[in-house]
């Protein structure tokens, strides 16, 4: 990847993407937001809007498995795991606070004013209530904090991927093992939330997260614009800081040791800080990615962050071309939003007279053979074919 | 809500009952007069309701009744009640033995054995429930321990064992005398033991039953020994009296034992906040409870200082203070008294339970090893594919659980050919190693081949495969699972006591396991084929010199894991599911048997598999009531250990450690 | 002239899945038929400017598919039945079928999609309380109106929602008792996939086991991994229990493939029905389909609905169902909670001559329609069925014989045996309050927990 010739001298003239990224994305979101329902020209639904803003967040945790591994060559098959943290993180205060207002109207209308303790009985009944207990789990004791949470978004999994990656590294997990490793990481996460004793409902995990405290009274058109607008806004700085990141002399370290990790180390660098610094930051973007993410989606529970969550991640990331950020944002973009069109019914089956191929039935072995295909036949990805494309002419 | 089953809501055909009842009770005159003596079917009308929908507890009347009547007609009638063969006529009511074979039905007069026949839409089985047929079985028991026919004592021994009560003791003790079938015999002394432990008359005799249980850790002689000991729980404020367990100390549980005090009316009952808070409801005036304005009353102390004001007036019960709680507690014994009188019966069941229970804990830490062995032989065989292919090629292959998937298929789709479950097993076994080998090679040539020196692509390729392979197989065969059924020799467990048995299906995994592993060292380790392999592991470039193909045996290799993972899954399929997502279970696991044992060896595997299985299982008998909390803490048990341990138990030799 | 339009706009306007070509062909050869229908009556009156939509929400794909793929054949026959006998309001029914993929979140997608875009006028679906939770707020936002139609641990009521499977009083209380009551099973195994419905079914069990006076000691609880296949040591544990002489009885709320596994061990160490009873809550026809059930004849489960249940209505839903489907296909316990449901909301849209959400709600209450096991199932207020409930024992050929079986049992939103619910009822009708505090006499809120 390194170029041998000089050296434009400005980071955008080096990256002239990033300009042409930010720009595409710009026109986009406008487009998107001016067709909206929330501007009543009514030509793009609010579902599709929320399913724009999701693949919005989702191209953002791509470029950050793009950093990861097709910069770093660190594959983890379990970057989804901090995805879903950052989700499970503002999802308790989404449910809290949706929950205490609820409560809060309901108590109020009595006689003797309730105690703080009859008011956290309360929420804690109509949040665990469902799920068969009422009590609250420490886990929750900062729930009534949206700041804390807040942070517990940028936290936990920065936190998670230190440790974690400073154990791992440490000893020298390299490769293959290492994607094992953090496939078993993202494992033990679902089963430790699928369980009902985690204390965040296990299976049902946070729902209902659409409804935005305070916000009651702006329909869904407006809440799902707002954050289709906030998810553009971070996928551009993301993108933004890691061209940055990249495009620097750690940038350049970095993808020296994904070409020869011991070289790099017998010349004085010391690699685990260079690859523990690229897997915590990653994980931090992808935790305010998912922060992002579920408020769209609604709801969040352990099945999202299971072991195939994170291998579709790099799946996005390999399709879409590894080693380029706009790689990873087509891929994830493209496969993403594919999939929702041929499984919602939306591609026309093909009667072959003997048979009816349904999409629904044969979506999934399609993506499975084109993906076989891409890493035989184009191992760089969609971007790799784009930029043959734009380098021959 | 006690239970309304049949009795007052069985959909029996109403619009028959008044015509029914009717023609019963001209029936009833009729034979009235026909016959002195009462005979089978009169004593079935006068109950005609209770024997059409029985129900446990009501359903002894009619026994009685039955055993009253004392003709031998009775004891078929029941048997044949039992095992759901009486119908009733819908327009009389009257009962038959019958059997139904298409639209026509064969019916038996209960008393004379007459047999006729008549379309069955007139006429309702009867379905007494389990609990019912458990009642009848014990009724039976009179006639048939002395029974000729061996089968008829056995079930009659049985209904015994089930349900034992004093008044069998004797019928026992007089059958025994003209047993001749050896195994029966035996049955009934163990019987009549453990009823005279129970029941006997004699304080030495029960004494001696009991300690002749000492050695016994079957369920059946410990429910014996638990029942002799059974206690209840009593209280008093003298001395305890009775044969006394143990006493308690309410201290230990202040408010449980309060609460039996409250319920038994000895003290007042304690005030809950939500008490408070209705009794402060209830008595507002003016915005105020006893001089506090309820604007205040968000606190609790300002709560109790509102309520003790409305105690101190009369209009509230004084709250209960954890000081009256203790102090009234203090003045009374809790204790738990035997239910036995007699202590010299208790110390000696005491005595001989404590020996059992130790033998009992012996023999559950057997059994546990043994189920710990038994999953780990099952990782040993889904993973040992994965071992060969991982360790010896280096290729990551995330199909592997979609090649045992379609071995079980195979093993499906064979069962639907050949009816016969053995011979359909020993094709299946070769023809899934057959066809996920074919499967294995042609993947091996079409894909991983030109990814030898890519392996983290290979993890992606393949796992491109595994989606769509997942899919044509839920495709092809139906999101539902699929019956693949053990023949009859592999049913059943091989019961060494009540405590230790591990199913024959179990076992014969563990053989194949077992099989597989000498065979694979075989393999590699004396023939030929085993010597190019280790070769061409160890340096591709070396061997190609040699003259060894290393193409032709990276096919083979692969082409053998593979078909183990095939012979796999028909073993998988017989103890477990087949679905489409079953290999998709397997697949993280055995990643981490083969990563924990050390790649590339045979033995690692080996060893990988046995930790995990046995530490799974010792984690889930630490939380028995969790068993996905004994998978969670295992994966990050094997997390840490990779941190100290990163190639395995045993370290790899040859390209994976390269890495 | 003006007949003419009316009968163009009628054929156009009321499309059938199989789209525009057919609709050409409709109003060019039916010319007749329409005109007849025009002239029938009060059905001329409707002109089908707004087209019924029935919207299909079940999972075609993913793990859930396996159990709802069917309840989509089920909701396209039943649609297919009531368009051939002269569809509704003079109009034929569009189904309109989406697949959430058995991914919880896809289901308010799914759900926003069909009631803002397709604009259905009903929606039929869920299977998981998870995916309804998931599906819920979109419903309550947009008034939709959804049937739920299986089994669930209730502690809900949503406006717009009606549960036409059994709540917890409907199949785990009668099932209890039963095995108090008919089995005298003096310890209880309660045994669970790890999700919301065993967990709180078996809290719910707990509770009423206590209150009964089986002591607290006596009851095992584990909770198994979705898909769990190692049995042996819990099926050990549950011999065990049976150490002290009681009788030993096991509640399964076991999910889905598991119980293969588990049913298989049960055969292998020998445990007849007559030493230790099972009695399952998610294992019916389908699921036995699964596995051979020779050794485990004479266990049990709860359901609403066995296929074996002897009725002419029953018979006719069977052969229909096997004629559409193919002779192997068996039915089950939720497809009746849909038949039911779909016939019921039939009625209540004739009732009320319109599809509106609201106006349909109404006249849903008190709705009655014939079961297939014989009786009536009613509608009440709080949007739960009164159906009876029927105890079958398995038999050798994957069918269940039925033992028991009660008058009807109105569902129970909020359980009585919980204390925190006890306090609770829902009546959308009188009191228009789902969640409503009798104790304070307040209506908790006009939305669901979710």
């Amino acid at each position: 990847m390194s170029e041998t010739h000089m050296q434009p001298r400005t980071f955008i003239a080096r990256n002239p993407s990033v300009l042409y990224f930010l720009a595409a994305l710009g026109v986009f979101t406008a487009i998107v937001t001016v067709l909206s329902d929330a501007t009543g020209a009514g030509l793009i639904s609010t579902s599709f809007v929320k399913t724009l803003g999701k693949t919005l967040c989702l191209c953002l945790v791509a470029i950050a498995m793009d950093v990861v591994w097709g910069y770093c060559g660190i594959l983890s098959l379990g970057h989804f795991a901090f995805f879903g943290i950052g989700g499970y993180a503002i999802g308790m205060w989404l449910m809290y606070a949706r929950t205490e207002l609820i409560v809060a109207e309901s108590l109020a209308g009595q006689v003797i004013p309730p105690t703080p303790q009859e008011i956290s009985d309360a929420i804690g009944n109509q949040i665990f209530g469902v799920v068969g207990s009422s009590e609250f789990p420490t886990i929750w004791m900062f729930a009534d904090s949206l700041f804390v949470q807040l942070a517990l978004v940028v936290l936990v999994p920065g936190l998670l991927a230190l440790v974690f990656g400073w154990l791992a590294f440490r000893s020298r997990v390299t490769g293959v093992y290492l994607s094992i490793l953090t496939q078993a990481m993202t494992l033990a996460l679902a089963l430790y939330l699928f369980q009902n004793d985690s204390g965040l409902r296990g299976n049902n995990g946070l729902s209902g997260l659409q409804n935005i405290p305070g916000f009651e009274d702006s329909g869904q058109d407006a809440i799902s614009i707002a954050f289709f607008l906030a998810s553009a806004l971070a996928l551009a700085l993301g993108y933004v800081l890691f061209a940055w990141i990249t495009d620097s002399k750690l940038g350049n370290i970095i993808q020296a040791i994904r070409d020869d990790e011991s070289r790099v180390r017998f010349l004085g660098y010391h690699v685990e800080s260079y690859k523990l610094f690229v897997f915590t930051v990653t994980a931090i973007v992808a935790g305010i990615a998912g922060a992002l993410y579920y408020p769209q989606a609604g709801i969040i529970n352990p099945a999202e962050i299971a072991p195939i969550a994170s291998i579709y991640l790099a799946v996005w990331v390999a399709i879409g071309g590894r080693g380029r950020l706009y790689g990873a944002v087509i891929g994830a973009a493209l496969v993403s939003l594919l999939s929702s069109w041929f499984t919602g019914g939306g591609a026309p089956n093909i009667d072959l007279g003997f048979y009816v191929v349904q999409w629904v039935d044969w979506w999934l072995v399609l993506l499975g053979l084109t993906f076989v295909l891409v890493t035989l036949f184009a191992p760089k990805g969609i971007a790799g074919v784009f930029d043959r494309l734009v380098r021959k002419s | 809500m006690p239970w309304r089953s049949g009795r007052l809501f069985k959909t029996l055909t109403r619009k028959h009952k008044m015509i029914r009842v009717l023609l019963s009770l001209v029936w009833l005159v009729a034979s009235v007069g026909l016959a002195a003596a009462q005979d089978l079917q009169t004593v079935l009308q006068t109950h005609a309701e209770e024997v059409a929908s029985p129900s446990r507890n009501s359903v002894s009347i009619v026994l009685d009744d039955l055993a009253e009547l004392g003709s031998p007609q009775v004891s078929v009638f029941l048997e044949q009640w039992a095992e759901r063969n009486i119908w009733q006529n819908d327009e009389a009511g009257l009962f038959f033995i019958g059997s139904k074979d298409g639209d026509v039905i064969t019916l038996t007069d209960v008393d004379s054995g007459e047999a006729t026949t008549a379309p069955s839409d007139g006429y309702t089985q009867l379905r007494p429930n389990g609990g019912v047929r458990r009642v009848i079985g014990s009724a039976l028991v009179q006639f048939q321990l002395t029974d000729p026919d061996p089968d008829r004592r056995r079930s009659a021994l049985e209904s015994i064992g089930r349900r034992a009560d004093a008044s069998q003791l004797p019928l026992l003790e007089a059958s025994l005398e003209g047993e001749a079938e050896p195994a029966i015999r035996a049955r009934k002394v163990q019987l009549i033991n453990f009823l005279t432990a129970r029941f006997g008359a004699q304080t030495d005799d029960r004494v001696a039953a009991i300690e002749s249980l000492s050695a016994d850790t079957s369920v059946e002689a410990r429910a014996v020994l638990s029942q002799i000991l059974s206690t209840s729980t009593e209280r008093t404020d003298g001395e305890p009296s009775g044969n006394i367990a143990r006493v308690l100390d309410p201290s230990s549980d202040p408010a449980a034992f309060y609460a039996e005090l409250v319920e038994a009316d000895l003290a007042p009952p304690l005030v809950s906040p939500s008490d408070i808070r209705t009794a402060l409801e209830a008595n507002v005036v003016d915005g105020r409870v006893g001089d506090v304005p309820t604007a205040r009353l968000g606190s609790d102390a300002a709560r109790a200082e509102a309520y003790a004001a409305l105690a101190a007036d009369g209009r509230v019960p004084p709250l209960v203070s954890q000081s009256d709680v203790a102090q009234m507690l203090s003045r009374f014994t809790f204790y738990e008294k035997y239910d036995e009188a007699d202590p010299t019966v208790t110390d000696a069941a005491r005595a001989t339970m404590d020996a059992v229970e130790t033998r009992v804990g012996v023999a559950q830490t057997v059994d546990l090893a043994l189920d710990g062995l038994s999953l780990a032989s099952i990782y040993f065989l889904a993973a040992i594919g994965l071992a060969i292919t991982f360790g010896q090629m280096g290729v990551i292959n995330m199909a592997h659980g979609e090649f045992i998937m379609m071995g079980a298929y195979t093993g499906y789709v064979v069962q639907l050919f050949v009816p016969d479950y053995t011979i359909s097993l020993l094709i299946a076994l070769p023809l899934a190693f057959a066809v996920t080998f074919g499967a294995g090679v042609a993947m091996e040539r079409l894909v991983i081949r030109h990814l030898y020196h890519r392996p983290l692509e290979t993890l992606l390729a393949t796992f491109g495969i595994s989606i769509a392979l997942q899919q044509i197989a839920k495709n092809v065969f139906g999101t539902q699972a699929r019956p693949l059924t053990s023949p009859e020799w592999l049913g059943g467990a091989l019961v060494i006591s009540d405590v230790i048995q591990i199913s024959y299906i179990r076992i014969a995994i563990f053989v194949l396991a077992l099989v597989f592993l000498v065979l694979l060292l075989f393999i590699l380790k004396k023939t030929r084929l085993g010597l190019e392999v280790r070769a061409v592991t160890q340096n591709p470039g070396m061997a190609a010199s040699m003259g060894i193909n290393p193409d032709r045996i990276n096919m083979m290799t692969f082409g053998l894991g593979s078909g183990i993972a095939g012979v796999a899954g028909v073993g998988i399929g017989l103890y477990a599911q087949v679905t489409s997502e079953m290999g998709a279970n397997y697949i993280v696991q055995s990643f981490m048997t083969v990563v924990v044992g050390g790649v590339g060896s045979v033995f690692g595997t080996l060893a990988g598999a046995g930790l995990i299985g046995f530490l799974q299982k010792g984690i889930e008998w630490l939380n028995p009531s969790n068993t996905l909390a004994a998978q969670t803490y295992m994966i990050l048990f094997i997390i840490l250990f990779i941190q100290f341990r990163p190639k395995g138990i045993v370290a790899p030799k040859g390209r994976a450690a390269a890495d | 002239m003006v007949l003419w339009r009316v009968i163009v706009k009628a054929g156009l306007v009321c499309r059938t899945p199989n789209g525009d070509v057919y609709m050409t062909l409709f109003t060019k050869h039916s010319l007749a038929a329409t005109a007849a229908l025009l002239i029938a009556g009060s059905a001329a009156a409707q002109d089908c400017a707004d087209p019924i939509k029935v919207g299909v929400l079940h999972s075609l794909s993913g793990t859930m598919a396996i159990s709802e793929t069917t309840l989509k054949d089920t909701m396209e026959l039943l649609i297919k039945q009531q368009n051939e006998a002269g569809g509704l309001l003079g109009c034929q029914i569009e189904t309109v079928v989406v697949d959430p993929a058995s991914d919880w979140p896809l289901f308010a997608e799914k759900a926003r999609e069909l009631l803002t875009v397709s604009e259905v006028d009903v929606i039929f679906g869920s299977w998981t309380s998870v995916s309804r939770k998931s599906a819920l707020p979109v419903l309550e936002e947009l008034n939709g109106l959804m049937f739920y139609p299986v089994q669930y641990e209730g502690e809900e009521s949503s406006r717009n929602v009606f549960y036409t499977g059994a709540a917890p009083n409907q199949q785990a209380i009668p099932a209890t008792d039963y095995f108090l009551e008919e089995l005298g099973v003096e310890k209880f195994a309660l045994l669970g996939t790890d999700y919301v419905y065993p967990r709180t079914t078996n809290n719910i069990l707990e509770q009423y086991l206590i209150d009964a006076g089986i002591p607290k000691e006596n009851i095992f609880v584990n909770y198994t991994p979705f898909g769990h296949s190692d049995w042996s040591t819990i099926v050990g544990d549950v011999v065990e229990l049976g150490a002290d002489g009681s009788q030993v009885g096991v509640i399964s709320t076991i999910n889905g493939d598991a119980n293969i596994g588990f049913y298989k061990e049960l055969a292998a160490a020998g445990i007849s029905a007559d030493d230790i009873p099972v009695v399952a809550f998610s294992v019916g026809e389908e699921e036995l389909s699964g596995l051979d059930t020779s050794d485990l004849v004479g266990h049990l489960a709860a359901w609403n609905y066995f296929q074996s249940a002897e009725s002419d209505a029953n018979a006719e839903w069977v052969a229909a169902w096997k004629a559409a489907m193919g002779e192997e296909r068996v039915t089950n316990d939720p497809m009746e909670a849909h038949y039911i449901g779909f016939n019921m909301w039939v009625n209540a849209v004739k009732a009320a001559g319109t599809t509106d959400v609201d106006a349909v709600r109404t006249a849903m209450y008190g709705q009655e329609f014939p079961n297939l096991t014989g009786g009536t199932a009613v509608m009440l207020p709080n949007h739960h069925l009164a159906k009876p409930v029927l105890i079958g024992e398995i038999t050798a050929d994957g069918q269940f014989d039925i033992i028991s079986q009660t008058k009807e049992v109105p569902g129970d939103a909020w359980t009585d045996f919980l204390p925190e619910s006890a306090v609770l009822t829902s009546d959308w009708k009188e009191l228009g309050c789902g969640m409503y505090n009798t104790k304070t006499e307040t209506c908790v809120q006009l939305t669901s927990n979710y």
